[in-house]
């Protein structure tokens, strides 16, 4: 299957996952009064994160046909992204500063002068149309890494929380073997022993996550399995199974969802580091903060691809870090304010 | 009491031996011997090139002992690291262990004081914050932990040797010189930078260590006795949120010595963090395992320290 199609039917089935989980949301009172409750406190913060979802989600979206950049060129012919369409007959030869109407260097004038809102890079491409696309692999590096981690996390964690003895030994084991390795050393472990590429260093934070998440996932199933309302159902002549699906998973979901959001932040400044090591992935804010490193000892200094790339970054950590912290003080009861 | 230093001593040995496992599993089976010649040696490598090149560092034995028990990479893997013989690079034969006991100087010269003074701003800052929790003070402190959380420390690093370097011209920008009386002029710069691009988290940090501390019943009754905020502060709130803080603190301590790979390969000192970016840059696989390997056996060791000490402050650990 094409890259393309594959993009195109992730999304929809995104799409689809999105919709099904307004629906659940809607109908169990403790998540619409949480994320209520988010909306009321962080409102500017959803709304960012809002829109970096929408940029990806519309770079995802791709087709094959229309015209390529100055009007034909075997870019009519790949599949081009709807951010890309947006983008279409900007190429310029080199560097030129934003929203000039002549190159940085050499003063040649320009393809499209006065359309480069952040300038163009080394290669002439567009700063703002390659910061746009870096939003999609941000969140695909954090996508992936979930449909990774969490999965794996509530198995195990679940699985030796509950049921306990050799298999809790076993599974608690691997776990602090992992765990002591140190993070960044175990990430390069794992990249440099798969190799480079987007789904390695997906994998590779996947494993690193989860370590951290079915320690916490463990825990609090411990913890979970003593209550009274599990022994009652235990008492009651619930199968395990079933005490396991419905009373234990969804009392760790809200600790789940903290701990990944939190998380996320770190994922993303991990493959920033990992970018300048030159294991990253390809089209991230981390590569081009790196590549722009250079550029800053050029003189005169062309500094916007350095700010366009960090900005985003900034912006999107920012925005998610505010959302995790108000998340974590909704649905953890321990951080209940004294007078609330 | 001894009964329960063993068993945890046991449990440390039992870990370090799963990360050997786990690292010959990634290093030799996930990344065959093959796979590692050919990344040394590039695209244009014959099978000849790579059947010497594997003979010549020791990668052309069987794997596994029921292959060969007498000569076969799982033993000596296991032997060589657990008995500190590094071997040779991959890349240069030059000796791994002597190039560690060469840099662990600069890497300590830098991490120990960027170590002690985060601590000591960050414990600082966050009380002074806990402080004033609740009121506006408390809450543009937070903002600014969670503003500074999310710059890269790429970007630290880049921002202040653009703008301290370049600009205003102060420090050398890169480079080390072990000489007692120049070597600050080195250091100074990437000790500020690697102080404040982690002192927003651990601030945060410590600052919810204290508000939760400050909300228990012990504070109450210390303010009912009569006890002034600051002594509060200072007496009952540090001391009890000292156990937390000091878990996160050891099991830091054992990154003194591998060292910050940004930091030293930005600023060019020639510490353990350089040695292992070289390592990836290279494909260094030899190196890669021994830094891994060293990184994970001072982990354990914090970690068994830290239990060992709170058994001796806390009985009630003991039980578990």
């Amino acid at each position: 299957m094409e890259a393309h199609v594959f993009s195109n039917l992730a999304v929809v089935v995104l799409l689809a996952l999105g919709a099904a989980t307004v629906v659940f949301v809607r109908r169990n009172r403790l998540w619409s009064e949480a994320l209520a409750e988010l909306w009321r406190r962080r409102r500017f913060s959803v709304l960012v994160v809002g829109l970096y979802v929408l940029i990806a989600l519309l770079d995802s979206i791709a087709w094959v046909g229309g015209t390529g950049a100055n009007g034909a060129s075997i870019e009519a012919f790949e599949a081009r992204s709807v951010i890309d369409r947006l983008f279409a007959g900007t190429r310029e030869s080199s560097y030129s500063a934003p929203l000039a109407d002549h190159a940085f260097y050499g003063g040649k004038p320009l393809e499209a002068p006065g359309t480069h809102l952040l300038g163009t890079d080394i290669l002439g491409r567009d700063v703002l149309h390659r910061t746009l696309k870096g939003a999609r692999v941000a969140l695909l590096i954090g996508g992936v890494t979930t449909l990774i981690a969490i999965p794996l996390a509530l198995l195990f964690g679940v699985t030796a929380g509950y049921f306990g003895g050799r298999l809790d030994d076993a599974v608690f084991f691997v776990m602090s073997t992992l765990a002591s390795i140190p993070g960044l050393l175990l990430l390069i472990a794992l990249i440099m022993a798969l190799g480079k590429g987007t789904w390695q260093v997906c994998l590779a934070l996947g494993v690193t996550g989860w370590v951290g998440l079915s320690r916490v996932v463990r825990g609090e199933t411990l913890k979970l399995r003593e209550l009274d309302y599990v022994q009652a159902a235990r008492a009651l002549g619930v199968s395990e199974l079933r005490i396991v699906v419905r009373h234990v998973i969804p009392n760790l979901m809200h600790l789940v969802i903290i701990t990944f959001v939190l998380m996320f932040s770190g994922l993303v400044l991990s493959e920033a580091i990992l970018a300048w090591l030159g294991i990253g992935v390809d089209g991230s804010w981390g590569q081009m903060i790196d590549q722009a490193r250079d550029e800053l000892s050029r003189v005169p200094v062309v500094w916007w691809n350095l700010t366009a790339a960090a900005a985003a970054l900034f912006g999107l950590l920012l925005a998610v870090n505010f959302v995790g912290d108000a998340l974590r003080d909704i649905l953890d009861p321990r951080t209940l304010r004294e007078d609330g | 009491m001894l009964a329960y230093v063993i068993r945890r001593l046991a449990y440390g040995a039992l870990v370090v031996l799963g990360v050997l496992l786990f690292l010959f599993v990634l290093f030799f089976t996930v990344a065959t011997p093959d796979d590692i010649a050919r990344r040394a040696l590039g695209d244009k490598a014959t099978p000849e090139m790579i059947d010497t090149w594997k003979a010549n560092h020791g990668y052309d034995r069987p794997l596994w002992p029921w292959q060969d028990p007498s000569d076969n990479l799982l033993v000596s893997h296991y032997t060589s690291l657990l008995g500190f013989d590094f071997g040779r690079s991959d890349v240069d034969d030059a000796p791994i262990g002597q190039r560690i006991r060469e840099g662990m100087g600069p890497s300590l010269a830098l991490t120990v004081p960027m170590f002690v003074i985060g601590l000591g701003l960050g414990l600082l800052l966050s009380l002074f914050v806990a402080f004033f929790r609740e009121t506006y003070i408390d809450r543009a402190g937070v903002f600014l932990c969670v503003l500074g959380m999310s710059v890269s420390i790429l970007l630290y690093i880049i921002g202040a040797q653009v703008l301290i370097a370049q600009l205003l011209r102060w420090y050398p920008i890169s480079g080390f010189d072990p000489d007692p009386d120049v070597v600050a002029r080195f250091l100074i710069l990437p000790i500020v930078v690697g102080v404040v691009s982690s002192v927003g988290s651990d601030v945060r940090f410590y600052r919810t260590v204290f508000v939760e501390e400050s909300s228990r019943d012990y504070v109450r009754t210390a303010r009912a006795k009569g006890a002034g905020e600051l002594r509060v502060m200072a007496q009952h709130v540090l001391r009890n949120g000292m156990i937390p803080i000091l878990t996160r603190v050891v099991l830091a301590i054992p990154f003194l010595f591998t060292g910050s790979l940004l930091l030293e390969s930005f600023f060019g000192i020639p510490g353990l963090g350089s040695i292992t970016v070289d390592a990836i840059r290279g494909n260094d696989f030899a190196t890669l395992r021994v830094m891994v390997y060293i990184g994970a056996l001072l982990f354990v060791l914090g970690q068994v320290l830290t239990d060992v000490s709170y058994s001796l402050a806390d009985p009630r650990v003991r039980l578990e």
